[in-house]
C-alpha cells in the first residue's frame, strides 16, 4: 500500500473556483483548501486613476487551491483541474505538484493516506 | 430733627419716583390684536411686537424644531459623514487615525465651546472678537430667543454654531492625513480655534462683526456669507494648504501607490455629507421659512450639477467617470453654494454648480501635481478653492428678490467679498504657519519614519481597523 502523497497547488482565475471544485468531486476528491491571492505571470495589470493620480496595478486577484492526495490520484486530479480551469487565454494560471512528507488527521490522529 | 425729616422725605420721594419709572418700563399686557400679530410673526419668522409682554415669548416650535434637526444633521456631517468620506480615502493602516481625529475634535471642541468658544464668537460688542459674557454658557437660556433669531432657542443657536465649530477643524485633517501625530493635531486645533475660528466667526456672523454685511450696518466690510464659505471652507482650506506644506509629503509619495482603501466608505460618507448639508445650509436660515426653502433648493441643484460636471470632465479627459469623481464634484458643489445658498436663485445655483465641477477639478487634478504639495485628501483643492470661488460668486449672484438682506449691501458687493476673502486668507495662512511651527518646535508634528510606515492606527491608537479574526 503506497504511502506516497502529493500536494497539488493550483493557481486559477477566481470565477473558475466552482467548476474546479465540482470537477475534483467527480474524481472522488472531497477536501481542499482555498485562499485568495494576488499575482501575475504574463497577464498584464490595469491602471486606476484617483483624482488625477494614476496607479498601475500589476497584481491580479487569483484563487489558490491546495489539496493533498495519494500518489495514484494525483494525475487524475491535475487533469480534472486543467479541464475545468482552462479558458485558453493568458492568465489561466499554474499547477505545482510536490511530494508530501506526512499527513495527519487531527481528530483521530491517523497518519498517511487515510488521513487525506 | 428738621434735617432728618427732610432727608426722609427725599428718600420717600426718590423711591416713589423710581417705582413710577419701574412700572413705566414694564412691558404692557398685549391686546388681542398684538397677540395675533405675535402669532403671525411666528408663522412668518419675523420679529415680535416690541415693548409688549408677548404671550409667545419663547422659541417657536416649528422653527426651533427645524433648528434642532439642522443641528443634528450638521453633527452627522462630521460623525460619521466626514469620517467615512476621509476614512475611505486613506490606506487601510490609517483608517482609524482619521476616525479618531474626527472624534477627538468633536469631543474637544464641544466643552471648549461651552467654556469660552461660543462667547468669544458671538458675545460682546467688538468687531474682531467677542468677550466672556457668555462663558460657561452664562446667560444662555434654552427658553430665551434672539441671540440667533426671533424664534429659535438661544441654546439651539449655540448648539447649531457648535456643530460648525466642530466640522471646520475636522476638514483640515484631510490635507495632513497619514502623517501627523494625534497629539499634534489636537494641540494644533485647540490653538487654531482661538486664533482663527472664533475671530472669523465673530467677524462674519456676529451682529457687531467687522465683516458682517447681513446684520451689522456699521460693518467695515459689508460681505455676505450665508452658511460659511469664508468661516468654514476658506479658513479650513487655506489652513490645510499651509499645514500640509509645513508638514511635508508622506513617505513614498509619488513612488508608492496610495489608492483609497475603500471607495465604498468614501461614497457612503459623501451621501451623508450631502444630506447633512441641508442642515448646514437650510439650517442657517434660522427658521423653517422661505429662505430656508431657497437654500434647500440651491444646495440640491449645485451639488448634483457639480457632481455631474466633474464626472463629465473625467469622462472627457480620462475616458471614464469615476465614483471618486462624482463624490468630489458633489462635495465641491456643496462647498461653493454654501456662502450663497440663501441669497441666490435656482438658476444661479446651477451655474455655480457647473463652475464648482470645473475649477476645483482643475485645482485637484493639475494644480496639485504642478506645485507638488501633498494635500492628501484635497482639502485645499475642494474646500479652499471651492470656498473662495463660492465667496466670490456670492458677490456676483446675490439677489435682493431672493433675500431682502442683499438690498442693503448689493452696492459694491463683489469688492466686499474680495476684501473678506483676503482677510480670511491672510488670517488663516499666517496664523496656521505660526501655530504649526510652534507645535513643531514643542512636541513635533510627524511620527518617525518607522511609525509612519507601520501606520498611525497602531502607533497612535493601538488598534486595527479590520482585524483578521
Amino acid at each position: 500500500m503506497s504511502q506516497i502523497m502529493k500536494k497539488i497547488e493550483a493557481i486559477i482565475k477566481p470565477f473558475k473556483l466552482e467548476e474546479v471544485k465540482d470537477a475534483l468531486h467527480e474524481v472522488g476528491i472531497a477536501g481542499m483548501t482555498v485562499s485568495e491571492v494576488k499575482g501575475f505571470g504574463r497577464q498584464k495589470g490595469h491602471t486606476e486613476i484617483y483624482r488625477g493620480s494614476e496607479y498601475t496595478v500589476d497584481f491580479l486577484p487569483k484563487i489558490k487551491v491546495e489539496l493533498v492526495v495519494g500518489d495514484e490520484k494525483a494525475g487524475e486530479a491535475v487533469a480534472a483541474i486543467i479541464k475545468a480551469a482552462k479558458t485558453g487565454k493568458i492568465g489561466d494560471g499554474k499547477i505545482f505538484v510536490s511530494p508530501v512528507e506526512e499527513a495527519i488527521r487531527i481528530r483521530t490522529e491517523e497518519k498517511g493516506e487515510s488521513a487525506v | 430733627m428738621k434735617k432728618l425729616l427732610l432727608s426722609l422725605l427725599l428718600l420717600v420721594g426718590l423711591v416713589g419716583v423710581s417705582a413710577l419709572a419701574q412700572t413705566a418700563a414694564e412691558p404692557k399686557e398685549p391686546t388681542l390684536e398684538q397677540r395675533i400679530a405675535d402669532l403671525e410673526a411666528y408663522m412668518n419668522n419675523g420679529a415680535r411686537t416690541p415693548d409688549v409682554a408677548s404671550k409667545v415669548a419663547g422659541p417657536g416650535p416649528g422653527h426651533n424644531a427645524w433648528q434642532m434637526v439642522s443641528t443634528a444633521l450638521v453633527l452627522f456631517m462630521t460623525l460619521p459623514g466626514l469620517a467615512l468620506f476621509y476614512g475611505g480615502l486613506v490606506r487601510k493602516k490609517n483608517v482609524l487615525s482619521v476616525l479618531a481625529q474626527c472624534l477627538g475634535i468633536a469631543c474637544m471642541v464641544t466643552p471648549l465651546w461651552w467654556v469660552c468658544g461660543y462667547s468669544l464668537s458671538f458675545a460682546g460688542s467688538g468687531p474682531f472678537i467677542g468677550d466672556l459674557t457668555n462663558a460657561f454658557f452664562n446667560g444662555v437660556e434654552p427658553g430665551n430667543v434672539g441671540a440667533g433669531y426671533h424664534w429659535i432657542s438661544d441654546s439651539m443657536w449655540a448648539m447649531f454654531q457648535l456643530t460648525f465649530a466642530i466640522i471646520t477643524p475636522a476638514l483640515i485633517v484631510g490635507a495632513i492625513a497619514e502623517r501627523m501625530k494625534f497629539t499634534a493635531i489636537m494641540a494644533f486645533v485647540l490653538v487654531w480655534m482661538f486664533v482663527v475660528y472664533f475671530p472669523l466667526a465673530h467677524m462674519v456672523w456676529s451682529v457687531n462683526g467687522f465683516m458682517c454685511g447681513a446684520l451689522n450696518p456699521k460693518a467695515t466690510i459689508k460681505a455676505l456669507d450665508f452658511a460659511g464659505g469664508t468661516v468654514v471652507h476658506m479658513s479650513s482650506g487655506w489652513s490645510a494648504l499651509v499645514l500640509c506644506m509645513i508638514l511635508g509629503k508622506r513617505l513614498g509619495f509619488g513612488k508608492e501607490p496610495m489608492p483609497p482603501h475603500s471607495m465604498v466608505f468614501c461614497m457612503v460618507g459623501t451621501g451623508m455629507l450631502w444630506v447633512g448639508w441641508y442642515g448646514f445650509n437650510a439650517g442657517s436660515a434660522l427658521g423653517a421659512d422661505a429662505i430656508a426653502s431657497n437654500a434647500f433648493t440651491t444646495t440640491t441643484l449645485a451639488a448634483a450639477v457639480a457632481g455631474l460636471t466633474w464626472a463629465a470632465a473625467e469622462w472627457l479627459l480620462r475616458g471614464k467617470p469615476s465614483v471618486l469623481g462624482f463624490c468630489s464634484g458633489i462635495v465641491a458643489g456643496l462647498v461653493v453654494i454654501t456662502p450663497a445658498c440663501g441669497f441666490v436663485t435656482s438658476t444661479s445655483a446651477v451655474i455655480m454648480g457647473v463652475l464648482a465641477g470645473v475649477i476645483p477639478f482643475v485645482a485637484v487634478t493639475y494644480l496639485k501635481k504642478m506645485l507638488g504639495y501633498d494635500d492628501a485628501l484635497d482639502t485645499f483643492g475642494v474646500h479652499g478653492v471651492g470656498g473662495t470661488l463660492g465667496a466670490l460668486l456670492t458677490g456676483v449672484f446675490a439677489d435682493e428678490k431672493v433675500n431682502s438682506v442683499v438690498a442693503g449691501v448689493k452696492e459694491g458687493l463683489v469688492m466686499s467679498q474680495i476684501k473678506a476673502i483676503v482677510v480670511t486668507m491672510v488670517l488663516s495662512i499666517v496664523a496656521t504657519a505660526i501655530i504649526a511651527y510652534i507645535i513643531k518646535w514643542v512636541i513635533g508634528l510627524r511620527p518617525t519614519p518607522e511609525q509612519e510606515n507601520q501606520g498611525l492606527d497602531i502607533v497612535d491608537h493601538n488598534e486595527e481597523g479590520y482585524s483578521s479574526v
